[in-house]
């Protein structure tokens, strides 16, 4: 078997470019769902049943239902409801971040609820109300307790931006299949674009645990 | 300073305080003993509402803490609390612990709560472990930090729920001389406990409860030496 280094060269503009968005999506789904997490995980929290009620079910159907599924809804109904055209950067920010949003919601509940009841008390006993004591006693332990599984879930995430492809955004699983398609090779497009994921996906994780490292309390 | 009246608290169908009526005078030190479930540290939670009241009222220093209007958090930075489990904040270190409720609470600027929690813990014997995190002190030396934290919000009564039951016997001695210290400064103190030497030393009082009731209560030589309902004798032949 020959490997046509010469075709990757050739196409490397193009991969520099991919990975650039396939970074550029990844980075807005891991802000956009972060936030938006944390907000529909501390609606899941609410005493009130009912009002908790929305935010339980748009957990269960971001993570009970495809994403393949989820982004070509996003992609060719959702979005031209409402902007008339398609715009696959939009829809695949748009299904990152809302998909990413619902396992987020639970890692930070799970982060929540693994501190003990203790904190809490000896906050409140402290006289500080309910905000303060998530602020600066309950969040900042509980946020360290979420980096590993949060450090899984953007991993997720930024693998699962491949799946942009599908709709035609041009990153790195674009051009990858766009290099098959043009000479009919298999090797050269997946493996360059399996070395890049990896590369990006390590470098999240190395950087997750210099944070880890950083948060330690001996 | 404390007055308790009818309290009862239920957890579901379960009666865990029957009929509690306690007064607790300023410079006064409550020990509260009885075998556990009998709803003595359930008690001292409903004092400062880490437990809802079911019925009945609480008054802190003539407030009443089962008044809605009652700002409950205001009430809280009278009262201070030492737990069992320490509940020291692992995430900060041993000053930061005792600055934090300061600085958010009353406002303090970091300087001055830096002095006082200093001075706190100079008094409670640990000013060297000032920039330590909470992990690497012994059990006796957490429950000290937490006693200084509850301080530097000077409150006037303090709350102690078995201070001393999580710790290593060796170290239960220097976390009750803290106390006595405490004690003998004049403050109002009410104390869950298994140390019935502490009881009879620092005590002005000692409450027997079981079964959701204050069984007896009196004088610590007058408890000890000649209680006058049987399960006060059963109860304490057991631990004597």
């Amino acid at each position: 078997m020959d490997f046509r280094w010469d075709l990757i060269v050739e196409y490397a503009p193009l991969f520099l470019k991919g990975t650039l968005l396939t970074i550029g999506l990844s980075i807005a789904g891991i802000l956009i769902g972060t936030v938006l997490g944390l907000f529909i995980g501390l609606g899941k929290m609410m005493r009130k049943k009912l009002w908790a009620l929305p935010f339980k079910w748009y957990i269960n159907f971001f993570r009970g239902t495809p994403f393949m599924v989820q982004i070509l809804l996003i992609h060719f109904a959702v979005v031209p409801a409402f902007l008339d055209t398609t715009n696959a950067i939009l829809a695949a920010i748009l299904a990152l971040s809302l998909n990413s949003a619902a396992y987020v919601s639970e890692i930070f509940r799970a982060g929540i609820q693994s501190i003990n009841r203790g904190q809490m008390e000896a906050a409140r006993s402290l006289g500080m109300t309910h905000g303060q004591a998530m602020k600066y006693v309950i969040l900042p332990q509980a946020f360290k307790r979420m980096i590993p599984p949060l450090g899984n879930e953007f991993i997720v995430l930024i693998k699962d931006s491949s799946l942009a492809a599908l709709i035609a955004a041009p990153e790195l699983m674009y051009w990858g299949r766009a290099m098959q398609g043009q000479y009919m090779r298999a090797w050269e497009p997946y493996l360059t674009a399996t070395v890049i994921y990896l590369v990006l996906t390590l470098s999240l994780s190395s950087l997750l645990s210099l944070l880890e490292r950083r948060l330690a309390t001996e | 300073m404390i007055e308790v009246k009818s309290l009862k608290k239920s957890f579901g169908t379960n009666e865990v305080l029957k009929e509690i009526n306690v007064t607790v005078k300023p410079q006064e030190v409550v020990v509260v003993i009885g075998p556990s479930g009998s709803g003595k540290s359930t008690f001292l939670r409903c004092i400062n509402m880490l437990e809802t009241i079911t019925d009945g009222h609480v008054f802190i220093e003539g407030t009443d803490l089962t008044d809605k209007k009652t700002d409950i958090n205001k009430l809280r930075t009278e009262v201070g609390m030492v737990f069992q489990q320490f509940n020291l904040f692992p995430h900060k270190k041993v000053i930061e612990n005792i600055m934090l409720a300061p600085m958010k609470v009353r406002k303090v600027s970091a300087e001055k709560a830096r002095v006082k929690g200093l001075g706190l813990l100079r008094k409670v014997g640990l000013v060297d472990k000032a920039e330590a995190y909470p992990d690497s002190l012994s059990g006796g030396q957490k429950q000290r930090v937490a006693i200084a934290r509850a301080l530097a919000m000077e409150p006037n009564i303090m709350l102690f729920d078995e201070p001393t039951s999580a710790l290593d016997p060796e170290m239960v001695g220097e976390v009750l001389e803290v106390m006595k210290q405490l004690a003998k400064d004049g403050m109002t103190m009410v104390v869950v406990t298994h140390e019935m030497g502490f009881a009879k030393e620092v005590g002005d009082r000692v409450l027997f409860m079981d079964g959701g009731l204050i069984v007896e209560e009196n004088t610590p030589k007058e408890l000890f030496d000649n209680p006058q309902e049987e399960r006060t004798k059963a109860f304490l032949s057991k631990i004597l």
